[in-house]
């Protein structure tokens, strides 16, 4: 249960990030002006009738938050009680610290009118909690606890790989902080076309809003490399492990994804959808290639429980990753 | 007894402290160390300026507005936006018209009438307004619906207040001249007004046949500027004689 209820956990704040994602886009930030009332109105007493307008997006993702605020605290508290590894006890709370500091950052952005500093910050800390929460869902999940095993054999320490994914995935979360500072700076049309600036390949004029946009595309183009690398790597001399091969096949169809609406959020003038899509198949992306680090990572994880419990064999098959 | 007197006055600098700390956009007194006399100009020998603003070419088409997001605002009529609206005769209305610079270090006296912003139909009415640093400024809410009144200032403090009912009022004073202050409601995205801010009391707004004029001047030369929210500014000199009627036209085009 709690595997499936860690994965609870990490969906809603997928949908959360959309939600978040959907009042930057319509221009809603502002609509409701204090914190953490309503209108004057408790939060959950908030009559459903008064969202409207831009009400609508930004009360909206207040409740989203509250809820997974909510379930964040059970999924702490679970943990805690059921969860033999320390090391994945702690997850539970630094999430549940994350999330709270998220929503206090919500509030502060609110009531300091939207400083850019304020809302980047807002914007990259919900990627760390969707990071967090899916790796409580991966750790806690049955399969990670076998070790992946298949044949006798867990997932190959393979160094390379471990590397190429762990750059992957950091350069995919540049990439949003880059995506969010672009976003909440108004950077977002500072170059209009698509797929070339001002119809030459690097742009002919310069400010830091055409700066941070050209940053933004050419961080994709970089990030496309790291995941072809990675997806290579594994297709290549990985393919018998499926769960290496299987979010190498979703990396490369998000990221296909993702390219396509970024090239549609320029085209279509920022429609609040689209644009708020790309948001979150952002995030989808960048925890798809978490989610690959980690398997590719988890000899090491076993290695490390071995180590930690005075084993002197290295990491082979299936048992020594039972609870790592 | 001395040092009950000083500690006495401790409160006193605390609140003092606080309120300068906390000076904003609201319930500002004006600023200025010179108090502003009661009437600096001379009615026997002022004078003003008009003349009138057109725009040249074709108008674009007015941009239609959707409401749908709030069923409370239901506009009489199909809505457009105001961002650039010409008159039968060429006049373009919603120009702010004001003196920039020429008055000196006159000072002058704050109305103490409030200038007010009606909130209707899910619009701001006017959609541009002129008001005296120190000034009250009312903002009422005459829908069924909510509004929030956020003030993006640079200059002064930037302000954001709740209206969740029909009725309510809020009063606002800005402490600083700022050309121009955007309105705009967070809630329905298509409301935005402007209001400039000046320390003196020369400024207007052009209406429907797109006419202007500044009262009360004093004999003197002025740099007379006309702002528009989209087509951008214009300056011209102006020199007004006593009692004279000194003219300005302003054509702007897209």
């Amino acid at each position: 249960m709690l595997p499936l209820f860690a994965a609870l956990v990490a969906a809603s704040t997928a949908l959360l990030i959309f939600a978040g994602g959907l009042v930057t886009s319509t221009g809603s930030g502002l609509s409701v002006p204090d914190w953490p009332n309503t209108y004057g109105w408790f939060m959950f007493s908030f009559p459903i009738d008064k969202m409207v307008g831009g009400i609508f997006y930004e009360h909206s993702h207040r409740l989203i938050a509250s809820t997974v605020g909510f379930l964040m605290v059970v999924l702490a508290g679970w943990l805690w009680r059921v969860e033999p590894r320390r090391w994945v006890r702690w997850l539970g709370i630094t999430a549940l610290g994350a999330v709270i500091l998220q929503g206090i950052l919500g509030g502060i952005t609110v009531l300091w009118y939207l400083p850019d500093p304020i809302s980047i910050a807002h914007a990259s800390l919900a990627q760390l909690v969707f990071c967090l929460t899916v790796t409580i869902a991966l750790v806690t999940s049955p399969a990670w606890t076998r070790g992946y095993a298949r044949g006798g054999a867990g997932t190959p320490n393979d160094a390379a790989l471990q590397r190429i994914a762990l750059l992957t995935t950091a350069s995919i979360y540049v990439q949003i902080v880059v995506g969010a500072t672009m976003r909440h700076t108004g950077a977002g049309l500072a170059i209009p076309d698509f797929p070339f600036a001002f119809g030459h390949l690097v742009p002919p004029q310069w400010d830091a809003k055409i700066a941070i946009h050209f940053a933004h595309r050419v961080g994709a183009l970089l990030v496309l490399v790291g995941i072809l690398a990675t997806t290579g790597h594994v297709l290549y001399h990985h393919r018998d492990r499926p769960e290496l091969t299987r979010p190498s096949w979703l990396l490369l169809a998000l990221v296909s994804v993702q390219i396509t609406l970024g090239a549609l959020t320029v085209l279509s003038h920022k429609q609040f959808i689209i644009n708020s899509l790309h948001v979150v198949t952002g995030a989808i992306v960048l925890v798809t290639s978490l989610a690959l680090t980690l398997r590719a990572h988890r000899s090491r994880f076993a290695e490390r429980a071995a180590t930690t419990s005075g084993a002197s064999a290295p990491f082979s098959s299936q048992s020594a990753g039972a609870r790592a | 007894m001395t040092s009950h007197f000083r500690l006495s006055w401790i409160p006193t600098f605390v609140l003092a402290a606080i309120t300068l700390a906390c000076g904003g956009g609201q319930n500002q007194a004006p600023t200025g160390t010179t108090a502003p006399v009661a009437n600096p100009v001379d009615p026997a020998t002022a004078g003003s300026v008009s003349g009138r603003i057109t725009f040249e070419g074709t108008p674009p088409p007015a941009t239609p507005i959707s409401m749908k997001s709030d069923p409370n605002c239901q506009p009489g009529s199909a809505a457009a936006s105001e961002s650039i609206v010409v008159g039968s005769n060429g006049g373009l209305q919603n120009v702010f018209v004001y003196v920039k610079d020429g008055l000196g270090n006159l000072k002058f006296p704050v109305p103490a009438t409030a200038v007010v912003i009606n909130q209707q139909g899910c619009r701001y009415a006017p959609h541009v307004l002129g008001i005296q640093v120190g000034q009250p400024l009312e903002v009422l809410n005459n829908d069924e619906t909510l509004h929030n009144v956020h003030a993006v200032a640079k200059t002064n403090r930037e302000f954001n207040a709740g209206q969740p009912l029909k009725g309510i009022k809020n009063t606002f004073t800005f402490t600083a001249k700022e050309v121009m202050v955007p309105f705009r409601c967070d809630v329905h995205n298509w409301m935005n007004a402007w209001v400039g801010v000046l320390d003196h009391p020369f400024f207007s707004v052009t209406g429907t046949d797109g006419t202007f004029e500044l009262k009360g001047l004093p004999p003197g030369t002025y740099t007379v500027e006309a702002w528009h929210e989209k087509l951008g500014t214009q300056t011209q000199t102006v020199t007004v004689g006593e009692k004279a009627i000194a003219t300005a036209a302003f054509t702007f085009k897209s």
